[in-house]
């Protein structure tokens, strides 16, 4: 038996610009019932038909855990992407009716801390929009350090700041301001947790630095869903299933053997659930990984393979699937 | 039609019985003639109508009496029902998952209204009739998880899920088989689990966690579990092992029948939407020899399941010492006749 | 070594300099050698952030000079592990992300400073822990709660209730102690002889 999820059927019911790059959705359900209580952290996969290809994309919730009539995402436009954010920013319609995934927490905050310092970079602000209401909800002690490109890309700053004032930290690259963190790092009282959401860059770099800080792995959280990134074509065996595949250079591997009508289990589609993993039979020619599940001995290896962000160039692929 | 709620007691005289419909529908856990450990997790989807899979949260006639029961041993000994600081919020979705789950499948007995925050509980089998503000501890008589526990059949663990394990972080024991909740507390999957023999090296355990941790909301699994007890006691604790343990002593080929009894355990796991935490209810059913032995089907299975079963796995679940005297007056009831499959009482 | 018997049995390491901003060690009686052996593989100036609490017990002042020649920023010599606690609570009541902690001798030691740790909201994975000296344990009785130090024999009597008592493996780090339950409940004539085996 394998992890999975539920599917909902929601309405789109509302569209909102919320800057030249990012929009914001909401969904209610299509039955009028209230969709499911959720954590803040987590996310949903979206189901997006576009023609004849299926795209399954996970987005952070970021409406309040307190408040589940309907259920908020917000989209970066991404124009050199595989076009998941595009066809929701240029084809997605209020009162289009979607299918969407019940909620999954990767991310959840650790409800032991003394104090939850979260640090966000530009759209990695949204799984925090939901976790501070959350917390501020039952009076949890929380902080947020959030670096964007420039005020007017600072996706719902102002919102954050008029909720909770003094508790949020606003670096705008434009102006040249840094994040202190360092200083931030070696000021935490005994017991805090540290979230970090953002582009890998800043993730890593976090880490890192909290590392050397002192912070123990258990007291570092981190949210990075790789997005599926575009490649060349490639030919693939499933084994299992008896089924030769090709595929696209806009698709994913796992999308590609979905297509085929096999359907490996998933949560994230993002490279850190873990759930897609599949065991590679022969292969000739270099694997392209991308993903935050497998180790670095297991990528060396040539045996498994996460085909949610994870692609191939060569002669051949034979998995067991 | 309603259930009709047994009074009878746990301890002391101990007048449980099962009624004959009651029988029919024990989750008699062996569906082959031979027991040993195994990942049995299934997904906990509703069974047939009437019997104790029907609805996600099984309530039977055994309800108002084992309630009394847990609240006797709770005035004993309060460290059988805890919570660690953080585990409040978990508290309050196994209240909301408690409360829905027994309004909607016996609405005669239980009633829930929401309004917003302000909810209005009613349990007429209990005479409670409550309203309070969801989230607000304040406006219960006790915190979210004992106060709904104290009106919910089975022992709870509450399972905190943190760097890909679960901690054993708050819960209510008032019917376990052996273990205590109060040592217990703040353990992870591993550790509350190290007494358990050989499941360790059969990989039983890694396998399971890493079921568990995927368990998503709205997809709960289950399981089940056995032992056997002397005597229809709930309250078969370590705590009190020095007080019940010397029931193992008094089996005699005459009083086996009413004296010893199977006892099972129907585990369920449920994610927690707001905590993210996991709920573990481990519901314990429990039936007599001389009533299981109405099926003639589970008298020759539970003969050969108990003579065949490793020693270690008998010394662990204490049966050592009366298993022989058990065996002996089971298998006048095993003529050697073929099983059939599955766990049904034929 | 302490062997390993289940999985709730502690596992201790040997001490290791970690990365971190202040670094704080509680040891007694031959829990000093581990800090000392740790010392000849610490980066120079290391023990400029430290703080040593240090219990002697029955090494009286053998390890007392070496430990202050390591010029720690703090040095405590305490009579007792308890009369040490609350100084360790206090420290740890004030203390900053990056201070590190390092536990070194009895398991009675050890576990008693892990259990102020976590309570201070250290997770246990991120503490060194090394064992050295006495292997008698403390031990919680199952039944009256009561915990009896310094348990040397299997089984042991509970010093509070007066059972006798089956000394298991299952470790509480809550509770900082091993479990004992009744070893005689199914038949309470049964007395089985005590050997001293946790030495």
């Amino acid at each position: 038996m394998s992890a999975g999820t539920s599917k909902i059927d929601v309405t789109v019911t509302d569209i909102v610009p919320v800057n030249e790059l990012v929009k914001r959705f909401h969904f209610r359900r299509t039955d009028g019932a209230i969709l499911p209580t959720f954590s803040g952290g987590a996310h949903v996969v979206v189901e997006m038909r576009d023609d004849d290809r299926t795209r399954l994309n996970p987005y952070s919730l970021m409406s309040s855990p307190l408040d589940t009539t309907d259920y908020t995402i917000s989209v970066r436009r991404d124009d050199v992407g595989r076009g998941g954010s595009l066809f929701m920013h240029n084809r997605v319609k209020p009162g289009q009716r979607m299918v969407i995934s019940n909620p999954v927490n990767l991310f959840s905050l650790d409800l032991r801390a003394r104090k939850h310092l979260m640090i966000a970079g530009g759209i990695g602000i949204t799984p925090f929009m939901a976790q501070t209401s959350q917390l501020a909800g039952e009076g949890g002690n929380f902080e947020l350090h959030y670096t964007c490109r420039s005020e007017a890309l600072g996706t719902y700053a102002d919102v954050l700041q008029a909720r909770y004032g003094r508790r949020i930290h606003l670096y705008h690259d434009d102006r040249d301001e840094k994040l202190p963190l360092e200083k931030l790092l070696s000021s935490q009282p005994l017991g805090t947790h540290l979230y970090i959401c953002g582009p890998a860059g800043m993730i890593d770099w976090v880490r890192r630095t909290a590392s050397e800080a002192g912070w123990p792995s258990e007291t570092v959280h981190y949210e990075h869903f790789a997005a599926p990134q575009p490649g060349k074509p490639f030919d693939v065996t499933l084994a299992v299933s008896g089924k030769q595949i090709r595929v696209g250079e806009q698709q994913s591997l796992l999308e590609a053997i979905e297509a085929a009508g096999v359907d490996p289990p998933y949560l994230c589609r993002g490279g850190v659930c873990g759930q897609c993993e599949t065991n590679v039979v022969s292969y000739d020619g270099k694997f392209l990984h991308n993903d935050h599940w497998l180790s670095e001995e297991e990528h060396r290896s040539g045996c498994k393979i996460m085909p949610c962000v994870s692609r191939f160039e060569g002669k051949s692929l034979v998995l067991e699937r | 039609m309603g259930i009709n709620f047994r009074k009878e007691t746990f301890r002391d005289d101990f007048t449980f019985r099962n009624s004959p419909e009651h029988i029919r529908r024990f989750p008699f856990p062996f569906h082959e003639d031979a027991y040993m450990y195994a990942v049995n997790i299934e997904p906990h989807v509703p069974g047939p109508k009437g019997s104790v899979l029907e609805h996600g949260i099984d309530v039977d006639e055994h309800y108002v009496s084992e309630m009394h029961d847990r609240a006797l041993v709770l005035a004993e000994d309060p460290l059988r029902c805890q919570s660690l600081p953080h585990m409040t919020l978990a508290g309050w979705d196994l209240l909301e998952l408690l409360m829905t789950s027994k309004a909607e499948s016996y609405p005669e007995h239980f009633t829930l209204n929401r309004d917003g925050d302000k909810w209005h509980w009613i349990n007429r089998p209990l005479g409670i009739d409550d309203r309070f503000t969801f989230g607000d501890v304040s406006t219960l008589p006790y915190g979210p998880m004992e106060y709904i526990t104290r009106q919910s059949q089975g022992d709870f663990c509450i399972l905190d899920q943190r760097d890909g394990n679960l901690w054993m972080d708050a819960g209510i024991v008032t019917t376990q088989a052996d273990w205590s909740l109060d040592f217990d507390i703040g353990m992870n999957f591993f550790e509350w689990h190290a007494p358990v023999p050989l499941a360790h090296e059969k990989g039983i355990f890694t396998r399971a966690l890493k079921f568990l941790t995927n368990i998503q909301q709205g997809a709960p699994a289950r399981r089940l579990n056995w032992t056997m007890t002397i005597n229809p006691r709930l309250d078969t604790s370590p705590e009190n092992y020095h007080k019940w343990g010397t029931d193992r002593a008094t089996v005699t080929p005459e009083n086996v029948g009413q004296k010893v009894h199977l006892r099972v355990e129907l585990q369920s796991f449920w994610r927690l939407p707001r905590s993210n935490a996991l709920v573990f209810p481990i519901r314990c059913y429990l039936i007599k020899m001389d009533e299981l032995v109405t099926s003639p089907k589970w008298a020759r299975r539970f003969h050969r399941v108990l003579r065949d079963l490793p020693t270690e796995l008998a010394d662990y679940k204490g049966l050592s010492r009366y298993r022989p005297t058990v065996l002996e007056w089971l298998s006048q009831y095993d003529d050697g006749a073929a099983t059939s499959p599955g766990f049904g009482p034929d | 070594m302490t062997a390993k018997t289940i999985l709730s049995r502690p596992v201790y390491g040997t001490l290791s300099p970690q990365p971190g901003k202040h670094h704080l060690f509680i040891a007694d009686a031959e829990g000093a050698a581990a800090i000392l052996d740790m010392a000849n593989s610490a980066p120079a100036g290391f023990f400029a952030d430290a703080h040593i609490m240090f219990v002697p017990g029955a090494t009286g002042t053998k390890y007392v000079e070496p430990l202050k020649k390591l010029q720690p920023a703090q040095f405590y010599e305490g009579p007792s592990i308890a009369s040490a606690l609350p100084r360790l609570r206090q420290t740890l009541a004030t203390a900053h992300m990056g201070l590190r902690v390092y536990l070194s001798g009895t398991e009675g030691l050890i576990g008693q400073a892990m259990q102020a740790a976590l309570e201070a909201g250290i997770d246990h994975t991120s503490i060194q822990t090394e064992q050295r000296g006495s292997l008698a344990r403390r031990v919680q009785c199952v039944h009256c709660k009561g915990i009896t130090e310094n348990v040397t024999t299997q089984p042991a009597t509970c010093s509070h209730c007066g059972l006798l008592l089956l000394v298991r493996d299952h470790y509480s780090r809550r509770i900082a102690a091993f479990q004992g339950v009744c070893i005689n409940a199914e038949d309470p004539t049964e007395n089985p002889p005590k050997e001293e085996i946790f030495r």
